[in-house]
Order: structure tokens, then C-alpha cells, then sequence
């Protein structure tokens, strides 16, 4: 089942006259339970795309369907709301909330859907059970590691039970015993929960972990194979 | 996790700036406090001098004598008059008064002035008429001599002993003349009141003026004088449609006005402090949003709304202001409630004035609740003001750019 599809996608920066293309005429599809990388040189465009995928940028054009909702057609308000019920996201610089524990963290994003207590307490127990964290409840950012937080930072993706999660280079600020492992978590939550993992990377260790590698150059989509 | 509790918590990330943010504003709420209740308690001190010194807080008259101050527009208070007035909460004394011009004349000088036709015991517990008899001897109760003030005994050659005859149109236009010893001399300390004119018992001056038992003024005292508008009005419903009813201020608005001109300075004061500690609180939630600007872009990334986010951000801003005052009411009313039981003695140069006015010599403090409710309204505009900035701030900021940064 689709769970993302692009369609001729744009994403022009006119800069001081010169036009950077930093999206080239990208079309893609995602589907359910895929784990992928997309790879490329800086520059090449990695940023924008998951951004726009994310919903957090616009195109300049073409289309991105996420669902059966065209994400590029919704007003800014809408969108805060798709991304908070559609998309988790990890960031490269971990980005938790440093006044909530690392419980209160991932309850943040099932606040924000007024979801029951009962249920909120429960699945963030269970997930940070699974990534690892259960001792470390109430734990601030401050106290855990680089590693520990970006653990954090994948269950506050995977709290809203989104659709797909969108990773920035999630394991550029790791060292490689802490790459391993959150990759193996994220491998580990992707066949049980079954959600879609996006990634980008520059490191073949993490490349090595995926299932489907998109390698883009110049804001286009040169190689897209699926692994074993 | 609600809003007001990450306010909360966002507040003591950087303790130490909060602290002096905080500490900036309880020393402005404060300095204005004790301000206030100098300025406050002064002026209740002045009404409460000008008050005792002749007017009284609440007058009553014949709704027509005010504007004519004639002697016909007089009534007759009857035996249930002042028991009404005394039975209105807040009400401490009421005496009559009949006060009306007339000639006096000593053969060789004439001169136009006021009799003022008193109650000499129940005059004296307010007014204090008798400390300010230099010769002679203050009135006794049915008295039949006059007391005269100082600028119009020395203008007409007039000593303790002598007569005087007193030539004036009294009730429906008849005449009235009659001869007065002098039995003192007053020397007030303001020239406009050695200048008023006369004063004998009531008694006499109804006869003289053949109004018999009516009167022109009923003199009252409150004890609360903030609730002086509530006295007149119980005192007006109690009395009905025949008479009129007048306050202090509303007797004597220039001294209300001086007292709005002297406040209206001290704003100007509060307000400089105010906006040199605005900007203060101003300076810490830049700061604040400017170490947050990526953080609150992940909030907008991960789904929070932005009216969210500034809910959180206006808490924050709140807290500031509502500790500044909460600590600074908490340090500062200690202090009021002490100098309220305990006035700070004025220095002999200025005391000597004072003490001349017949008034004692310190500077007051008042309680009252304006003092700190002006207080709260202050801060509370400040807090909103600076709030404008992370409202815009929020409203504005660029998600792409803020998440790249
Ligand atoms: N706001 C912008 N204005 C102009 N050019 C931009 C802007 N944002 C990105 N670009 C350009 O778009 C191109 C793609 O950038 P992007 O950040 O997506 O690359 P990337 O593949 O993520 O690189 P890296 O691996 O270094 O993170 C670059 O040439 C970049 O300079
Ligand atoms: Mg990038």
C-alpha cells in the first residue's frame, strides 16, 4: 500500500539571481513498512526533499500525496495539524524538549492529540521500553546521553502513531556503538509497528541498515534500488 | 504537560537571570509602593486637616443656599435631624452652623464680613476653635460676645472689652441689628481665615438674624473618609429631597485638584521606573526567545500550534511580573504597615511650618487599597506590553529557516 507518492517535484531557491535547484523533477513512491535511505554528496538536495515530505517546506511545484491528502494544496494550519497526526520526525541535533523528562517528552506529541491519559502513559511506557529507556522515565534531556536522547527523539516520532518517519541525518552527532544501536532500534520498530522509515545519511554504515537506497545528486534521483 | 506548568519550568532555565528580572521589579513595585502610600497618606492627612479646619467631610443645606448663600435658604432641623445624621454608619459628630454677611461697625470703621453662628462645645471638638484665641476668651455655650478674627480687629482698632454694632438684613427681609461685646480675639494661621469675619453662639445669631431655630449648614465628620461617598448618600436617602448634601471636595474642589496635579507628578516618576524595569523584563524574554528560537520551531515542526506556543511564552512573561509583585507587596507591606503606626518625625525647618498650621509635623503613610491595586494594574500593563514582542515574534518567524539555522 502507498503511502507517499511525488510527483514532479520541484524546489527552485532563486539566489542573487543564480537559480539553485535544490529539488530537480523528483517523483517517488513510498510504501508501508519500507526502511530507506536516501544518500547523496551535501547539497544535493537530501534536506529539502524530506522536508517538503515532511511538510514543513513548500514546493515550488509538483505534488506530494501522503494518504489520499495533497499536502501541498493544505493552508499552514492544516499542516500543523497533518504533520501532528501523520509524520514523526527525528532531527539530526536530538531537538528534545529540555524542561520535559524524557517520558514527558514523548507525551508531548499525544498531548498535543488530547489523547486519554491512560492511554498516553501507557504507550510511552511501551516505548521506551522498547527503545530502551524504560529506567530512564524521568530522566531530563540534559542527563542522558547522545545516544539515550535520539532514542528519546524516535519514540516522540513513533508517539503519534504516524504514517511514516521522517530522519535527517538522525545519526550525524552519534559515535558508532550509538549509530548501531538507535539503527537497530529503528530496524526493530519498523517490523513490528510496520511504519515507514525515511532516512538520510552519509554514513555506509547506516546505508548498509536500509532496505531501499535512494541516491540523489543535484537535486535528482540518479540510482533507487531495493537491498536483499 | 500544561502550559502554564512548561511555563513554569522554562522560567528556571536560566535561574540566575529570572532572579534579577524578578528582583528588578519587586524593587520597582517597591519603590512606587512606599511612593504611594507617602503620597497617599499626605493627602489623606491634608484633606483630613483641611476638613477639621472649618468645612467638616459632609455638609448639609438648604438646596437652594449654596449657589445663593442667602439667609433665607435655611431649615429648621427639628429634634430628629442629628439623630438621623449621628445613626449613619461612618458618622462621628454633626453640629449646626448659620452663617451669613453682615455689616460691622465700630462708628468710626465699618467693614462687610461673615457671622458665623456656632455650637461652641461640639465647634471646638472639631475645629479646635479655641487654640486660636489670642485675647480674650473662647465662647461659652449661649454666649452673647463675639469672637473676632485678627485682620478685622486690627483693621477696626477692636480689642477684648469693647462693642460692636452688627447691621444685616435677616430672615424674609427683616432687619437686623444688634450690639456685641468682644470676648476674643482669633489668630488663625492663614490670612483668608483672619479675614472670615465672626463668630458668636447660635443661639444669639438666630436671634439676629430671626431665623429663630433654623440653620444654614449642618457640619459632619466621618471616620473613613474613602467611604465618604457612601455616607453622603445614606445621609441624602435619609433625609429625602429637602435638603442638599455636599462633601468636602465638592465644597473646596480646588484642593482636590491640587492634590490631582501633585499625583499626576508623581506618575510621571512611577513611570520612568516602571519603563526602565519594562525594558528589563523586556531585555530577559528576548534573550529567552532568542536561545529558543530553534527549539520553538521543532514545537511548530512536530505539530504544535503557534497559539500555543505563545500561550506558553505569555505565562512565562506573566510569571515575572506576578512574582515581582508578589514579592515586592510581600516586602514592602511590612514596612507601610509600620510607618502607617509610626510617621516619620519632618525635619525642625519644615516642622516649624507645619506646627504654625496647627498641624503635627510627619510625614504619613497610608494603607489604602489604591496603593497596591495601582501596583498590579502597572505591572500588569507592562507584562502585556512586553508580550508583544514574542506574539510577534512567534507570529512571524520563518519555520524553514529557524529548523536550518
Ligand atoms: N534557503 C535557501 N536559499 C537558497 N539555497 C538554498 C536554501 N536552502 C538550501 N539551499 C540550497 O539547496 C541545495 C540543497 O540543500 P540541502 O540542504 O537540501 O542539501 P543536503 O543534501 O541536505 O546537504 P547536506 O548533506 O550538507 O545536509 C544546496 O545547494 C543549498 O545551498
Ligand atoms: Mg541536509
Amino acid at each position: 500500500m502507498k503511502v507517499i507518492d511525488i510527483k514532479d517535484l520541484y524546489k527552485i531557491y532563486e539566489d542573487n539571481e543564480a537559480e539553485v535547484h535544490a529539488v530537480d523533477g523528483i517523483s517517488l513512491s513510498f510504501n508501508e513498512g519500507e526502511f530507506a535511505a536516501i544518500v547523496g554528496p551535501s547539497g544535493s538536495g537530501k534536506t529539502t526533499l524530506l522536508n517538503i515530505l515532511g511538510g514543513l517546506d513548500k514546493p515550488t511545484s509538483g505534488e506530494i500525496t501522503i494518504g489520499n491528502v495533497k499536502i501541498n494544496e493544505l493552508p499552514p494550519s492544516k499542516l500543523i495539524d497533518f504533520r501532528l497526526h501523520n509524520i514523526g520526525f527525528v532531527f539530526q541535533a536530538y531537538n528534545l524538549i529540555p524542561v520535559l523528562t524524557a517520558k514527558e517528552n514523548v507525551e508531548f506529541i499525544m498531548d498535543l492529540q488530547g489523547r486519554p491519559k491512560a492511554e498516553k502513559e501507557k504507550r510511552t511506557r511501551e516505548l521506551l521500553e522498547q527503545v530502551g529507556l524504560g529506567d530512564r522515565l524521568n530522566s531530563r534531556p540534559n542527563r542522558l546521553s547522545g545516544g539515550q536522547q535520539q532514542r528519546v527523539a524516535v519514540a516522540r516520532a513513533l508517539a503519534s502513531r504516524p504514517k511514516f518517519v521522517l530522519a535527517d541525518e538522525p545519526t550525524a552527532n552519534l559515535d558508532s556503538k550509538s549509530t548501531e544501536n538507535l539503527l537497530d532500534i529503528m530496524e526493530k520498530l519498523n517490523r513490528e509497528e510496520n511504519i515507514t522509515f525515511i532516512f538520510s545519511t552519509h554514513d555506509p554504515r547506516v546505508v548498509k541498515k536500509a532496505r531501499r537506497v535512494i541516491t540523489i545528486e543535484d537535486g535528482k534521483v540518479i540510482k533507487d534500488e531495493a537491498i536483499r | 504537560m500544561k502550559t502554564y506548568k512548561m511555563a513554569w519550568r522554562n522560567l528556571w532555565r536560566n535561574k540566575r537571570r529570572t532572579l534579577i528580572t524578578v528582583a528588578a521589579v519587586v524593587f520597582a513595585v517597591f519603590l512606587s509602593t512606599f511612593m504611594s502610600s507617602m503620597q497617599e497618606g499626605t493627602y489623606s492627612k491634608m484633606i483630613e486637616n483641611t476638613v477639621s479646619f472649618y468645612s467638616g467631610y459632609i455638609q448639609v443645606h438648604h438646596p437652594g443656599y449654596w449657589a445663593s448663600r442667602s439667609i433665607n435658604d435655611v431649615y429648621a432641623p427639628g429634634p430628629e435631624f442629628f439623630k438621623k445624621i449621628d445613626e449613619t454608619p461612618n458618622v462621628t459628630l454633626s453640629f449646626p452652623r448659620l452663617e451669613s454677611f453682615t455689616l460691622l461697625s465700630t462708628g468710626e470703621n465699618t467693614k462687610a464680613a461673615a457671622l458665623i453662628g456656632i455650637d461652641p462645645v461640639k465647634e471646638n471638638k472639631v475645629t479646635r476653635l479655641s487654640q486660636w484665641v489670642e485675647a480674650g476668651k473662647y465662647l461659652e455655650p449661649g454666649d452673647d460676645g463675639l469672637l473676632v478674627a485678627k485682620n478685622i480687629a486690627k483693621q477696626m482698632s477692636l480689642n477684648v472689652g469693647d462693642t460692636m454694632v452688627l447691621l444685616s438684613t435677616g430672615y424674609h427681609g427683616s432687619t437686623s441689628a444688634a450690639l456685641f461685646p468682644i470676648k476674643g480675639i482669633l489668630n488663625f494661621p492663614s490670612p483668608q481665615m483672619n479675614n472670615i469675619g465672626v463668630y458668636a453662639d447660635i443661639t444669639k445669631a438666630g436671634e439676629f438674624f430671626s431665623t429663630g431655630d433654623m440653620i444654614t449648614s449642618t457640619v459632619i465628620m466621618v471616620d473613613d473618609y474613602t467611604k465618604l461617598n457612601h455616607t453622603k448618600q445614606d445621609i441624602g436617602k435619609k433625609l429625602g429631597n429637602d435638603y442638599s448634601v455636599m462633601t468636602w471636595d465638592e465644597m473646596q474642589p480646588e484642593i482636590m485638584q491640587m492634590i490631582e496635579q501633585d499625583r499626576a507628578g508623581a506618575v510621571i516618576m512611577k513611570a520612568i521606573i516602571y519603563i526602565v524595569i519594562g525594558f528589563g523584563i523586556l531585555g530577559t524574554i528576548i534573550m529567552m526567545m532568542s536561545e529558543r528560537r530553534k527549539e520553538l520551531a521543532i514545537m511548530v515542526a512536530v505539530g504544535m500550534k503557534r497559539g500555543k506556543i505563545i500561550k506558553t511564552l505569555f505565562f512565562e512573561t506573566l510569571y515575572i511580573g506576578f512574582l515581582g509583585i508578589v514579592l515586592g507587596f510581600l516586602l514592602s507591606t511590612p514596612i507601610m504597615l509600620w510607618l502607617v503606626q509610626h510617621p516619620i518625625p519632618l525635619p525642625d525647618s519644615m516642622a516649624e511650618v507645619y506646627e504654625k498650621f496647627g498641624f503635627e509635623a510627619k510625614l504619613f503613610f497610608s494603607l489604602h487599597y489604591p496603593v497596591f491595586m495601582n501596583q498590579i494594574w502597572t505591572v500588569f500593563a507592562i507584562t502585556i506590553g512586553v508580550f508583544l514582542y514574542p506574539l510577534v515574534t512567534v507570529a512571524r518567524f520563518k519555520l524553514i529557516q529557524t529548523l536550518r539555522s
